[in-house]
């Protein structure tokens, strides 16, 4: 019998709800095979239930806990992110908390040798990077999912094994009234990662471990500093290490420090040690306030991935998925995506529009969007902590010359989470005029925002499907029309957005239409997950079946 | 690729021992390390730079 802790977990600044275990259907002897069913309520695995929910398909949660999670979890989400979080409907709530903020500071023997500030497009709604703590995104979004009669939500349910089949999968799940055998379909793993469900099943990463570790610490006080990404080299009080810090709502401020080698987590965490360390660095910064801890851990990096997310019926996402360092906030950012990628692809099979190929273009377009990630996170990590002796010196070289000599800060970027663009991508069009474009985002990126008015973007007006951006000025001709009317016949969800400068998505002064370098005429196809997948510069009926066809993974029809 | 003329380079041999004996063997690497990024800032090529650090590994026994 699994009885989960139910008493609310102890913070100094988030309130804690419980909710409740649920008596299933199936500890009433009633049996059931479902379609979806997602392990872990975290957000990646709330995010993939709210979007395959957008489609219609109907989706189990299970999740060992009672209430959301605590500890040192995310905090920093990208633009794409609320891009993604819009979609389900949370970037509102998340915005009103949130601290943004674009400017990241290096510093080492007390002066500031680089500043980034992550660039701001005007037509962007959302800041470049948003703090808010993992429990209020986890709330929302179960609050989000609560609301929705396609999710259901099962807490206090345990995965103690699973079986892997080609054609289903089932979960052994222990509840506080005894365990029972879940049937489905489709096995989301989104369970975090300690991934029962990967170890379960036997799978491996593959990637590399890092072996500095840092002591990760949110603590409440009183800083009057703006928010602003800090990390400091090499200072006196921890010579060779590296401190990072950032500051989070409701007064909270996360210290992460590195740890000297061969330190255990035990010891770092010892309260006298932690004391003195967290003291150390605020005496530093010059800050003399009183401080209260909230919660502490130890962490060290991994750049690793399954080499592949789909196993038969079972699909891996987030940190199930991959483990990637936290320097450059490539976490929770990078299962969004994963999230975003998968329900609609899987959303299409069920529907019965998409293709077997096309589910798997998840693992192909993920895998090599999480390795170029691994790449680019393995650069920051080996600045941040440098994994042996050669990249210590190099990196301490770097630290001495930046004093002086411009030419290495720019070795001080960390490279944040951006994007993957999709340009390899099977389910982008054959023929099209992608290549003639000297503006807008390219095949296999995500759309570009646009301000269409005061508090109106084109990303609010995109929904669970494909759709067409159309720009003319003009009536749409006929046999374009007959055609989105004969695919969305076929049940595929197809929404044309004419952008003109009096109908449609306003463009009065042609600003949008110069952007996505468009004339009359002009077209771009975007996938239900905002990544384009052919664009014209003068589309037809016949190419744009043929694009919708390819993205669909139905390419020989 | 430029060549520095017999005098130059005994001036730089001079100047290179010196600086050495200045730093003392704790902090040799770390001035040899910022050195090379220096020069290889001023010499502008990725290849020609790396192609000095393989010839620099050769025959160190």
């Amino acid at each position: 019998m699994y009885i989960p802790d139910s008493t609310p977990r102890a913070s100094v600044y988030y309130n804690y709800q419980i909710y409740p275990f649920q008596t299933p259907p199936e500890l009433c002897g009633e049996t059931k095979r479902y379609s979806v069913v997602i392990v872990g309520a975290g957000p990646i695995g709330l995010v993939t239930a709210l979007e395959l929910a957008h489609y219609g398909i109907s989706v189990v949660v299970i999740n060992a806990e009672v209430q959301v999670s605590h500890g040192s979890r995310a905090i920093v989400f990208t633009r794409r992110s609320m891009e993604i979080l819009q979609q389900v409907g949370i970037a509102e709530r998340m915005l009103n908390k949130a601290y943004a903020w674009r400017s990241g500071n290096s510093i080492y023997r007390g002066q500031c040798v680089f500043r980034l500030e992550a660039p701001h497009d005007e037509d962007d709604r959302f800041q470049p990077l948003n703090n808010l703590q993992q429990p209020y995104v986890e709330q929302y979004l179960v609050e989000q999912a609560q609301q929705n009669p396609l999710i259901e939500l099962r807490w206090g349910s345990k995965v103690m094994g699973v079986t892997s089949l080609p054609d289903h999968a089932e979960l052994q799940i222990d509840t506080p009234e005894g365990e029972y055998t879940l049937s489905c379909d489709w096995l989301i793993a989104a369970d975090g990662a300690k991934s029962t469900i990967r170890q379960e099943l036997g799978l491996r990463m593959e990637g590399a471990s890092y072996s500095g570790r840092f002591v990760i610490a949110d603590i409440k006080i009183d800083i009057p500093w703006p928010t602003e990404r800090l990390a400091y080299f090499d200072p006196d009080w921890n010579r060779g290490n590296t401190i990072l810090m950032h500051r989070q709502p409701e007064g909270i401020w996360r210290l992460d420090y590195q740890l000297p080698p061969n330190e255990t987590p035990e010891q770092a965490l010892a309260p006298d040690s932690l004391n003195a360390r967290i003291q150390a660095q605020l005496d530093m910064v010059g800050i003399n306030a009183p401080w209260e801890l909230d919660w502490c851990s130890v962490y060290s990096a991994r750049a690793m991935t399954l080499p592949d997310y789909i196993k038969e019926r079972i699909i891996f996402t987030g940190d199930a998925a991959h483990m990637l360092p936290i320097f450059g906030v490539r976490g929770a950012n990078t299962g969004f995506q994963d999230a975003q990628n998968l329900a609609w692809k899987l959303a299409m099979l069920l529907n019965g529009v998409g293709s077997a190929e096309l589910l798997v273009t998840y693992t192909s377009e993920r895998v090599t969007a999480v390795q170029e990630i691994i790449a680019e996170a393995s650069k920051s990590t080996r600045f941040m902590t440098p994994p042996d002796h050669g990249f210590r010196l190099v990196r301490d070289a770097v630290l001495s010359l930046s004093l002086t000599q411009a030419f290495v800060r720019p070795l001080f970027h960390w490279r944040t989470s951006r994007p993957h663009d999709y340009h390899a991508s099977a389910l982008n069009a054959l023929n099209d005029d992608n290549a003639q474009f000297i503006n807008g985002p390219a095949l296999g990126m995500p759309l570009q925002n646009i301000c269409l008015a005061e508090n109106n973007y084109l990303f609010d007006h995109l929904g669970a499907a494909f759709h067409i951006l159309y720009f003319t000025d003009q009536i749409v001709p006929k046999s374009i029309l007959d055609a989105i009317k004969a695919l969305q016949n076929q049940a595929i969800p197809l929404q044309l957005l004419v952008i003109g400068k009096t109908q449609g998505l306003p463009d009065h002064d042609g600003h949008f239409a110069k952007r996505y370098d468009a004339q009359t005429g002009t077209a771009y196809l975007v996938r239900p997950d905002q990544h384009v997948c052919a664009r014209w510069k003068s589309l037809t009926a016949d190419k744009l079946t043929a694009a919708v066809y390819q993205a669909l993974g139905q390419g020989a029809k | 690729m430029s060549q520095l003329p017999l005098v130059e380079l005994e001036a730089v041999y001079d100047a290179l021992a010196e600086a050495l004996n200045q730093v003392g063997t704790e902090q040799e690497s770390l001035f040899l390390t910022k050195l090379v990024f220096l020069l290889a800032n001023q010499v502008g090529h990725q290849a020609q730079v790396e192609q000095a650090i393989k010839t620099a590994l050769l025959d160190l026994q």
